[in-house]
């Protein structure tokens, strides 16, 4: 599947012209409509502060995925429908052995390595929350990375790598192959139930401006967090500008911009490809392990199938940006964030996702490359 | 492989037949044995049969569905799950008693069964227009946008009870919906041969329970729909339409430079199979049970038919019959069958305490916890059966059955021109 694929039918750009400017007006008037139902007081400034915020959250847990998919996509060349499966096996990991730090003497060793599946090892007794057990935490954190980036260099290895050069669909369906066995292994060792393994979170009461600010302005605005989300939120940030600084300013970060350029001319000036592609999985998987690990921390939540339901709007989210610019996907995960929260201003909480997978179905339709897609910046 | 391998495709029909009925008499024999072997009472083995014949009509005709897509034309549609749901959603409503909740319509089967078709097709009709301008890999990613919209939508509140006069109609949310099952026909088609009586005679004859009766005639009902639907795809295939298809598989560009409208092929070819994938739906879940919820759609759905497809090779009808028998046999049948063939034995009751055993060097803790987990075990092997498919034999598990896009079989003709 090389880029050269990527037609326009000439003789049809009014009709997506047509659409394109059908979705800039509707979103238009859903923002005149918004301030409308700010006015008459139909909808409250906290309302919409707390979505804009739940927003965000979403937005950096799916940017964590998707630039991760991002890049095995350009890079690789094949729509990866594991990489939501990474995301649980990180989860499972890193859990698994903050688990076994945290609460030693707490309760039953085996209890503790199957995360609570035979209900041994409460979350509260053993105090999984970040303050009372930050290290045991911060190592799961590393775990989650190593046990995901372990487990994507094995498949890649026995799987993906009899496929390199195959096309695009084999190395999607064989993905999908991978996206069961990884999933229902799990399942085996941890049992299907869905469980909570997170403590109830600290809270934090904010104020703007903050109150080491100096001088008497008083509190403006004040809202409760919980640490968790400001962990995933700081961390998640944390990672994203190391992947734009690595990207920029390594020789790897230029070398995988090159190969996914153009993987031939990359191979021909002596780019390592095949070490490049394990890099690839490196980060990529690195980054989809943490993120399910955080998100379990914030949701407290922990199934089999998590990954998979999120995997779709990771995609939307890289499809919306252009498939191959990781700087589209962190735009387009925004939107998706922002879209999947502010649209319950308009339809129930049912329906939000539904929103997402519209608005991706139009994207495409309308601009085929994404929103910023030809902008092949890595 | 050289190219007189290749099945010849004009007189093929005949050993067809042979190929497939061997390949099924052998299965049916060994589930017999082993069954009877393990001491299973003889109901509970045709039972089993049952099972998979039922299962086999049912994704033999799903796999012709996605065959018509992917391996005709190469259209890349992974949300058959969607288009499943529409056509059982419609069938649903159309037969629903109208004092039931939700209500439906009330009205026969078979106009149920219409209805389904056509508005799975309709649905594929709609989604192909915009669909279609895209490449393959967004293609697919569309389509399993679209059935996740479907299921969600159905799944939801907002849809799940709407009041139109005295009556709430709707999906029913995530508790779902009743219906008039279509295996009811099963009753009527007794009616018509002398009622209750012969179903009981036929029963006794073969020594199971009536209900065994009805499924294998249900079965059998669907297995005639597989046969038509596979002549008519045949005919399809082989049509002046059928190799344009081929062709846009092939080469897109070079069909439409050729003067064919692609787009309109396209279109038309994808309207089809989903209100082929629509009737599936209706089938498979119309003779298992009388209520239907958003959970069966789960986009999972899809991959079994790729898997069947994928056995058999895509590009073929026979290979889509012979997949659906060998993935539900030995697939989604096997394993669950393999766990009644188990003695019973006490399973650990989480992994750790099996893997424990190991350490007092006894496996079978393991081995029974692991055949304990059917479950879990069918989805693994499914995984794995697509991962190795793609690797070792992306053609299917019996060689390369692609028909050709010409009408007549260019190689054996450059063949003879060698040896002349």
């Amino acid at each position: 599947m090389s880029i050269t694929n990527v037609r326009r039918d000439f003789d049809d750009l009014t009709i997506q012209d047509l659409l394109a400017l059908i979705l800039i007006l509707g979103g238009f008037v859903l923002l005149i409509d918004l301030f409308r139902r700010l006015l008459i007081g139909s909808l409250t400034v906290s309302t919409l502060m707390t979505y804009l915020w739940t927003g965000i959250v979403d937005s950096l847990y799916i940017a964590l995925g998707a630039v991760g998919l991002s890049m095995t996509y350009s890079i690789l060349r094949f729509a990866n429908f594991s990489h939501g499966d990474l995301i649980t096996t990180g989860a499972f990991g890193g859990w698994t052995v903050a688990y076994l730090i945290a609460g030693v003497g707490a309760a039953d060793f085996g209890s503790r390595l199957l995360l609570d599946a035979d209900g041994g090892a409460s979350a509260t007794e053993l105090g999984i929350d970040v303050l009372a057990s930050p290290i045991a935490i911060l190592i799961g954190m590393a775990a989650a990375a190593l046990v995901t980036i372990g487990v994507a260099l094995l498949i890649d290895r026995l799987v993906y790598k009899n496929l390199r050069g195959a096309g695009g669909i084999p190395l999607l369906i064989a993905s999908v192959g991978v996206a069961l066995a990884l999933r229902y292994i799990i399942a085996l060792v941890y049992t299907q139930d869905a469980r909570g393994i997170i403590a109830f979170p600290p809270q934090r009461e904010l104020t703007l401006p903050p109150q080491w600010v100096p001088g008497d302005i008083g509190p403006i605005a004040s809202f409760t967090v919980s640490l968790h989300t400001l962990t995933l939120v700081s961390v998640a940030l944390l990672l994203i500008i190391g992947v734009h600084v690595m990207l920029q300013r390594t020789k790897l970060g230029k070398a995988m911009r090159a190969m996914s350029d153009n993987r031939n001319l990359a191979q021909i000036t002596g780019i390592p490809t095949e070490r490049i592609i394990t890099m690839t999985w490196v980060i990529g998987a690195g980054l989809a392990g943490v993120a399910g690990y955080l998100i379990v921390l914030d949701q407290s939540q922990i199934s089999i199938n998590f990954g998979w339901f999120l995997l779709l709007l990771i995609f939307a989210a890289v499809i919306l940006g252009g498939i191959g610019s990781i700087y589209g996907a962190l735009l387009g995960s925004l939107i998706i964030g922002l879209t999947i929260n502010i649209s319950l201003v308009w339809i129930p909480s049912d329906l939000n996702e539904v929103t997402a997978f519209t608005l991706m179905i139009l994207i495409l339709v309308t601009k085929p490359d994404g929103l910023l897609g030809g902008v092949e910046t890595a | 492989m050289s190219t007189r391998d290749l099945p010849i495709p004009d007189n093929g029909l005949k050993r067809d037949v042979l190929l497939v009925g061997g390949i099924v008499l052998a299965t049916v024999f060994l589930y017999f044995f082993f069954g009877l072997l393990a001491g299973v009472r003889f109901n509970a083995v045709v039972s089993e049969v049952e099972s998979v014949i039922f299962f086999t009509a049912v994704f033999a005709l799903l796999a012709l569905a996605l065959n018509l897509h992917w391996g005709y034309t190469g259209l890349f549609n992974i949300g058959v799950a969607g288009f499943m749901a529409i056509g059982m959603y419609t069938m649903a409503i159309i037969t629903a008693s109208p004092d039931g909740s939700p209500a439906g319509l009330g009205l026969p089967i078979w106009l149920g069964v219409i209805g389904g078709v056509a508005a799975a097709s309709i649905a594929g009709a709609i989604i192909a227009l915009p669909a279609l301008r895209v490449r393959a890999d967004y293609f697919a990613i569309i389509t399993l946008g679209f059935a996740e919209i479907v299921r969600l939508s159905i799944q939801s509140d907002t849809l799940a009870e709407i009041e139109i006069g005295d009556r709430v109609y709707g999906t029913g949310g995530g508790s779902g919906i009743s219906y008039a099952a279509p295996s009811n026909v099963v009753e009527w088609l007794f009616g018509l041969v002398g009622g209750v009586e012969t179903r009981d005679n036929i029963a006794a004859a073969l020594a199971v329970s009536e209900t065994m009766v009805d499924r294998l005639v249900y079965a059998l009902i669907v297995f005639l729909f597989v046969a038509i639907i596979y002549v008519v795809l045949r005919r399809i295939a082989r049509s002046p339409f059928g190799r344009l298809l081929k062709a846009i598989r092939e080469d897109e560009v070079v069909a439409r430079s050729l003067g064919k409208n692609t787009k309109l092929a396209k279109i038309k070819v994808f309207t089809l199979g989903c209100g082929l994938m629509g009737l599936g739906g209706i089938l498979w879940y119309g003779g298992r049970a009388s209520s239907i919820n958003p959970d069966s759609f789960m986009p999972i759905i899809t991959f079994y038919i790729f898997v069947a497809l994928i056995i058999g090779g895509a590009g073929s009808n026979l290979g889509s019959l012979i997949g659906g028998f060998v993935f539900a046999a030995f697939l989604w049948q096997g394993p669950r069958y393999f766990g009644v063939l188990m003695p019973d034995l006490d399973a650990p009751s989480t992994f750790y305490d099996a893997f424990l055993e190991l350490g007092s060097l006894d496996v079978l803790p393991l081995v029974v916890y692991i055949a304990d987990s059917m479950n879990e075990l069918r989805w693994i092997l499914v995984g794995l059966a697509l991962i190795v498919l793609m690797i070792y034999r992306p053609d299917g598990l019996f060689g390369h059955r692609k028909e050709t896009a010409a009408a007549i079989d260019l190689s054996s003709r450059s063949d003879r021109g060698d040896e002349t």
